[in-house]
């Protein structure tokens, strides 16, 4: 093998076929109001967690629909359970019960 | 009705006859034998009159993508070109490169926004050379012009893209290159999104276009990307998704309208094979990289070694065969009065045989 001085880059496209979705759509059918989510990122402004850290609820919404688990499941972790979010989410999600579900459902990440 | 009228956007008016010829920097020294391939083409076998001038310089369009030409004056050197153009008598240019040929379109079209930078070119130009110039009427790329004339490539043909054991097409992958469709998507034959201009030669030779998943992705070259070597993984990064996104409907060549496009596709093959071992090809080989001018050159019974197909980097000889291409394998190396011109060290995406067919008349 040359070395070039370079390597190959390592793409940063998420390949929704290689990801397995079958944990998302579990999740999806657990709390079928995870459906009307409209990505405002309200739940993410009110968070009192995001106040302080880089959790940012929409985002790791947004990994569970893309499959990315991992990272999802540890950032899980920095919810606080205050609330807060369920109370100005506009679609009336249970919010709470969504970063539960997450950590059931993504327990073995 | 309306159907029909939606693809008015998609065609492209390309001159007939007298062209003015603005050369590559790229392709003159990595695959000069095509420049010279599209010259004889269109003189001997089309009976076409295209002109071109040994003052013409370079567009300068990669000092320009990598940000230490200003816009000025590449605006002058493209007025100059222009001038030459206007001075031999003629109203058509046809640029080798794509990236000139974006250059030339992009300029065209600021001069025609902002009429006072025309203006201020023209004056620029006048200070420096004394020159004047007139707009073309035609800008073409030279695979326009190759287009235009398919048909009678076609049927002065003495080879058809056919593989000539089994009788069935041959599978080309055909790539566009960003700057021919991509800056200005109405002056590329089919735009950006339908691209036609190298598909349109590949069917009426007989061959079988490929339509895979990444057809229209960049190459990686994008100037900034391989000029500095600890950036040059992201462009590798875009050659290699391609490769893998066409690897599976094992085509038999590869087609490149883009000089860096034609260059970057084929040795990057060689780079991928020595980094991750990994080749692209049948038979564990690379897949041979052609330009537009050469695979007309094939077509037309030019032989290889005239086309200048021994400065690829992938061998070329499994698709010469393929085609039933009449070549002599050992001539290969062997330049003017047949002086031996050096040959490469055999490499991982070259096929075997290659080292037994290069030292015969060492």
């Amino acid at each position: 093998m040359i070395d070039f001085g370079f390597g190959v880059n390592v793409a940063r496209a998420v390949n929704m076929d290689r990801n397995n979705l079958d944990t998302a759509h579990d999740i999806f059918n657990s709390l079928p109001d995870l459906q009307a989510c409209i990505a405002c990122g309200s739940c993410t402004a009110t968070c009192t967690a995001g106040n302080l850290t880089s959790f940012n609820f929409r985002k790791v919404h947004t990994l569970v629909r893309r499959g990315e688990y991992k990272e999802a499941y540890s950032e899980m972790s920095k919810c606080m359970l205050c609330g807060k979010c369920r109370l100005v989410c506009p679609r009336g999600i249970n919010t709470r019960g969504v970063v539960l579900t997450i950590k059931k459902k993504l327990g073995d990440y | 009705m309306s159907k029909r009228y939606s693809w008015n956007e998609f065609q492209k008016e390309i001159a007939d006859d007298h062209y003015f010829y603005a050369r590559s920097c790229i392709r003159q020294n990595f695959f000069p034998g095509s420049e010279q391939a599209f010259l004889n083409i269109m003189r001997n076998d089309l009976g076409k009159d295209v002109f071109e001038d040994a003052r013409h310089t370079s567009c300068t369009g990669i000092g320009y993508h990598s940000d230490i030409v200003p816009l000025e004056t590449i605006m002058t050197v493209v007025a100059r070109q222009f001038a030459l153009m206007t001075e031999a008598g003629y109203e058509n240019l046809t640029s080798s490169c794509i990236t000139s040929f974006g250059i030339y379109t992009e300029i065209l079209e600021t001069w025609k926004e902002f009429p006072e930078t025309l203006e201020q070119t023209r004056k620029s130009l006048y200070e420096a050379t004394g020159r004047t110039f007139e707009i073309p009427k035609n800008v073409a790329h030279t695979s326009d012009v190759i287009f235009h004339n398919r048909e009678q490539i076609a049927e002065k043909a003495k080879l058809k893209l056919v593989n000539a054991m089994t009788g069935e097409p041959l599978r080309v992958v055909e790539h566009i290159g960003c700057h021919y469709a991509k800056i200005f998507p109405s002056k590329g034959v089919g735009g950006s999104e339908f691209p036609y201009v190298l598909a349109g030669m590949i069917e009426s030779w007989g061959g079988e276009v490929v339509d895979y998943p990444e057809r229209r992705h960049c190459c990686g070259f994008g100037f900034r990307n391989y000029l500095v070597q600890a950036n040059r993984g992201y462009s590798v990064a875009n050659s290699r998704k391609k490769f893998e996104s066409m690897a599976p409907y094992k085509p038999d060549f590869i087609v490149c309208n883009c000089p860096g496009c034609t260059m970057f596709l084929d040795k990057w093959q060689y780079t991928l094979a020595e980094m991750e071992g990994s080749t692209y090809g049948q038979d564990n080989r690379g897949i041979p990289v052609l330009s537009y001018e050469e695979m007309a050159g094939l077509v037309l019974g030019y032989d290889p070694w005239e086309l200048g197909m021994q400065m690829h980097q992938v061998d070329v000889e499994p698709l010469l065969d393929k085609m039933g291409v009449d070549y002599e394998p050992s001539s290969k190396y062997l330049g003017k009065k047949g002086k031996f011109i050096g040959a490469p060290k055999s490499a991982i995406v070259n096929s075997s045989p290659a080292e037994k067919y290069y030292r015969i008349k060492r």
